[in-house]
């Protein structure tokens, strides 16, 4: 059923309206309010069209090793120095400049030493950020400043994030901003899931983050997967809709066979899902205390003894805002039993070795929330539950590391779903406009995400949340 | 040949719905095609060539001749699985799991759904005979006058439509009338029917409260648990209710201890054991054996809805059992009165030895392992889905129970049928 439209939804969203926009003084106008169209995202497993610049300080060859490994194709960059500017017509320098549109600036700086090194990253930064085309991208590949031991790249490794932070929010377009830690010996292999992540169009609401990428053993063969997830069975909670539905079909996309679970409640939208996706479908209430037990149970019965899970996505969650003043105990321990309490019980009982449950080299994928980095006013039960979350993932990754299993989570921002639909039109737009791509993340931005955090590629990513907000104005 | 164990895999149906309601524009291709889907999702079957799927519905359009294999092709099922329409009134679900179990047995197939719909809601409603005659004999006419000829014999009152109906043909009496009779006959008390109807009642939602039916039952349309079901009812309360059937003292039945209208569909998925074990597909309960009986209810005067009576002995005896060697009886609910006179009779010295022929009574049963998740006057009973019902729930208990002394729990289904008709079945825990 249509929900019922806000008024100032109708005027925004009228024909005039959107003449106005279109017309080129509407659009100054539209434009210096906020309110000017959106860039298109590029989604899903495609690369940016224009070509790859690759930019390395010194010797730092991992980003090239890795970009060589996943069959991309680089050219070099423009690099702004005093000598390349000409002198233009008014007689100002003008700097180097690309020759067309580029597609990504991928930039190597682990071979970051000193204070001067940084005039590297200005000097290619420049031209790149003028010449990236929509939806382009820039990645900046540099070693995590608590894998040095020495002070000056340590400090200027933390300041890597200031800059990397600053370049999102100066992209228009689309066009986004990562920096990725890496390790000493963080291997081409380690790191490829993670650069082609960022590259491709999955990435495309995830801007100004940065995570890091330690050193794990994979093989090429599976840094390299298109469908990583063949063979393998994934447990998505709260599948049925929303989110999860999207997490459910993007893992059945790349491979995976999907156990769809959901409330009872749900089932006929949970069938739906899985059907269509071939997978299986379990009505199960995750709060139940066996819900983890009875989660292995359906593996082991519809997959066989030998069958464990790859991964578990804890996507179920619920929201009952209410301000504190206004809070009473049922409200607060609904939202925290499903959000945390549940998901805890349930990993118990996964990892404790039984038939269908979690296996090692698995994955373990939370969500967690902008509300729950920042807090959010009216949701102190929810933010409680979902910054638990970023201590879950924190707390479990290094206790499951030797059974190389990891942990993290995504935080997404503004996703456009059923349930932010329902947010008053006004409200709704600022919390569209409050990021650095001005519009708010589909759930597939928010699936993708987990999919590649989840990917056995991926195994060097653990202990990690990274958000999907369009770098969302609101916390880190 | 090598021999063949059919068993049951686990089943799906749709929360059964007060009829006018919530499925009002749920037609039985709708509703049967949600209990597949259902189905599909819980056991991995979406894309997948399934050997048949047998089902049918007790109101039908003539449109749906090919109700079951529409159904299949507007689920996720691979389209190349074949379908077979079934029809045997109420006991059409439970017919329909004899059918495929038989295949299953002969080796014909590896596995199968049974099933089926009805609806209340959407019944076809017939043009009278009358107008039918008129209307078919206008179309055959080859001439202009006798076309109009064929057309002016229509009758004011051939324009009434003709419903249709749960009466016997034969007897121009209700099903409600005739079990009057019954109940009148066998001297059930009100009293009785209440609390067997209460029973069924907190059976059921207690069942429900346990998540019981959390793989049993896919929500569809919004609705996501029987709406028959009344937890709180109270034996005052059916009590308080008027008769309905029956004249003078025999007037016992009430809305409450009868089943009323509803919308509904149910299916079944069984399969040959040695193939779900391969295919990692639980085996819930194996499908010992069947009977089908039929009374003589016209010129017989006998009881309509006491069929299963003459299956039950009959069936007994193959299988070398007693009345007494059950630990689950699954009795449909038709009316609380048609349950209870099933037992009283079963009870009964003359009745066993004149009309069964038995040397002596069958004797009595344990109450307490009568409809135990209770059975359709709290579900409700969409005529051709009760089958699907009773059997994926008989399995699962069956399940649940494991083994009784050191043999599988076993049980039995027993639904009588429109027609004096009646159909049951053994089942055993795997």
């Amino acid at each position: 059923m249509p929900a019922k439209r806000d008024p100032l939804e109708v005027i925004a969203t009228s024909p005039l309206a959107r003449a106005v926009v279109s017309s080129p003084l509407g659009r100054s106008v539209a434009a210096k309010l906020g309110v000017s169209p959106a860039p298109e995202l590029r989604r899903g497993r495609t690369l940016p069209a224009g070509p790859v610049v690759l930019a390395a300080l010194h010797d730092g060859t991992l980003a090239a090793r890795t970009l060589a490994l996943l069959g991309i194709d680089t050219v070099a960059p423009v690099v702004d120095t005093p000598d390349a500017r000409t002198v233009g017509e008014s007689g100002r320098p003008v700097p180097p400049a690309y020759e067309g549109r580029i597609g990504a600036l991928v930039l190597d700086l682990t071979a970051l030493r000193v204070v001067e090194d940084l005039e590297y990253a200005r000097g290619v930064l420049r031209p790149a950020v003028r010449a990236l085309e929509r939806s382009g991208r820039v990645v900046v590949v540099a070693r995590a400043p608590e894998s040095y031991d020495e002070l000056e790249p340590r400090v200027l490794a933390q300041g890597l994030d200031g800059l990397n932070r600053t370049v999102a929010k100066e992209l228009r377009g689309g066009a986004t901003s990562n920096l990725v830690w890496v390790d000493p010996d963080t291997t081409p292999q380690a790191l490829a899931s993670t650069v082609r992540f960022l590259l491709e169009g999955r990435s495309a609401y995830v801007d100004g983050q940065s995570w890091r990428v330690a050193a794990a053993a994979v093989d090429d063969d599976v840094a390299t997967a298109v469908r990583p997830y063949e063979g393998r069975i994934v447990a998505v909670t709260g599948a049925a809709r929303g989110i999860g539905a999207a997490i459910a079909r993007t893992l059945a996309r790349d491979g995976a066979t999907v156990v769809g679970i959901d409330v009872p409640a749900s089932g006929e939208a949970l069938a739906t899902v899985v059907n269509e996706i071939h997978g299986t479908a379990l009505q199960l209430d995750i709060t139940l205390p066996d819900a983890g037990e009875r989660i292995a149970a359906h593996v082991a019965e519809r997959y066989g003894q030998e069958a464990r899970l790859y991964a578990v996505v804890h996507n179920a969650g619920i929201t009952r805002d209410r301000m504190l003043a206004n809070l009473e105990e049922k409200g607060w321990a609904a939202v925290l039993q499903v959000n945390l309490a549940a998901q805890l019980r349930m990993n118990e009982a996964l990892l404790d070795g039984r038939v269908g449950g979690l296996v090692d080299g698995g994955s373990i994928v939370g969500i967690s929330s902008t509300s729950g980095i920042a807090g959010n006013k009216g949701q102190a039960n929810y933010a409680t539950s979902k910054a638990a979350i970023v201590g879950l993932v924190r707390a479990m990754a290094p206790r499951l590391a030797s059974r190389g299993i990891t942990v993290n989570a995504v935080g997404p921002g503004f996703i456009e779903t059923e349930m932010t639909a329902a947010i008053p039109y006004l409200q709704r737009t600022i919390f569209q406009r409050s990021n650095s791509l001005s519009q708010g993340g589909k759930p597939v931005d928010v699936a993708e995400t987990i999919a590649y955090l989840a990917d056995p590629a991926s195994a060097g990513v653990t202990g990690q949340v990274v958000r999907v907000c369009g770098q969302s104005l609101v916390g880190q | 040949m090598t021999d063949h164990t059919a068993v049951v895999v686990g089943g799906n149906r749709i929360p059964f719905a007060r009829a006018h309601g919530a499925y009002s524009r749920a037609s039985n291709v709708d509703m049967l095609t949600a209990a597949l889907d259902g189905l599909a999702a819980r056991f991995g079957l979406a894309g997948r060539r399934v050997g048949e799927v047998v089902g049918g519905a007790v109101f039908k359009h003539s449109r749906d001749f090919n109700l079951t294999r529409e159904a299949v092709l507007g689920s996720s099922l691979d389209p190349h699985t074949p379908a077979c329409d079934l029809q045997q009134a109420c006991a059409t679900g439970l017919e329909a799991t004899i059918y495929v179990s038989n295949k299953i047995r002969l080796g014909q197939m590896v596995d199968g759904i049974a099933g089926g719909a009805d609806s209340v809601s959407d019944s076809p409603m017939a043009i009278s005979d009358g107008l039918r005659r008129a209307l078919l004999a206008a179309n055959a006419a080859k001439t202009v006058p006798a076309r109009l000829a064929a057309l002016a014999s229509i009758r004011p009152g051939h324009l009434v439509p003709d419903p249709p109906g749960i009466t016997e043909p034969r007897t121009g009496l209700s099903m409600g009338e005739h079990q009057a009779l019954t109940t009148m006959r066998w001297g059930i008390t009100r009293g009785e029917q209440d609390e067997l109807a209460l029973a069924s009642h907190q059976n059921l939602a207690r069942a429900w409260s346990e998540g019981f039916f959390d793989d049993l039952v896919t929500p569809y349309l919004g609705v996501t648990k029987d709406q028959g079901v009344r937890g709180d009812t109270t034996i005052e309360k059916l009590a308080a209710l008027k008769a309905v059937f029956g004249r003078g003292e025999g007037a016992t039945m009430t809305a409450g201890n009868s089943t009323g209208f509803f919308d509904g569909a149910a299916v079944t998925y069984l399969a040959d054991a040695d193939y779900a074990a391969e295919h990692h597909l639980p085996a819930l309960a194996r499908v010992v054996d069947a009977e089908v009986a039929a009374v003589d209810y016209t010129i017989g005067g006998e009881d309509l809805l006491l069929a299963p009576t003459y299956a039950i002995p009959r069936l007994l005896a193959r299988n070398g059992l007693t009345w007494q060697d059950f630990d689950y009886y699954e009795i449909h609910e038709a009316f609380a009165a048609t349950v209870l006179a099933t037992l009283d009779a079963l009870a009964d010295e003359t009745y066993c030895r004149e009309r069964l022929g038995l040397p002596e009574a069958l004797g009595e049963i344990d109450r307490g392992a009568l409809n135990v998740n209770g059975s359709s006057l709290a579900a409700g009973h969409p005529f051709a889905a009760t089958g699907g019902r009773i059997v994926s729930t008989l399995a699962k208990l069956l399940h649940q129970r494991g083994t009784v002394d050191g043999r599988p729990a076993r049980g039995i289904v027993s639904i009588c049928a429109a027609g004096g008709q009646g159909a049951v079945a053994i089942l055993e825990a795997c």
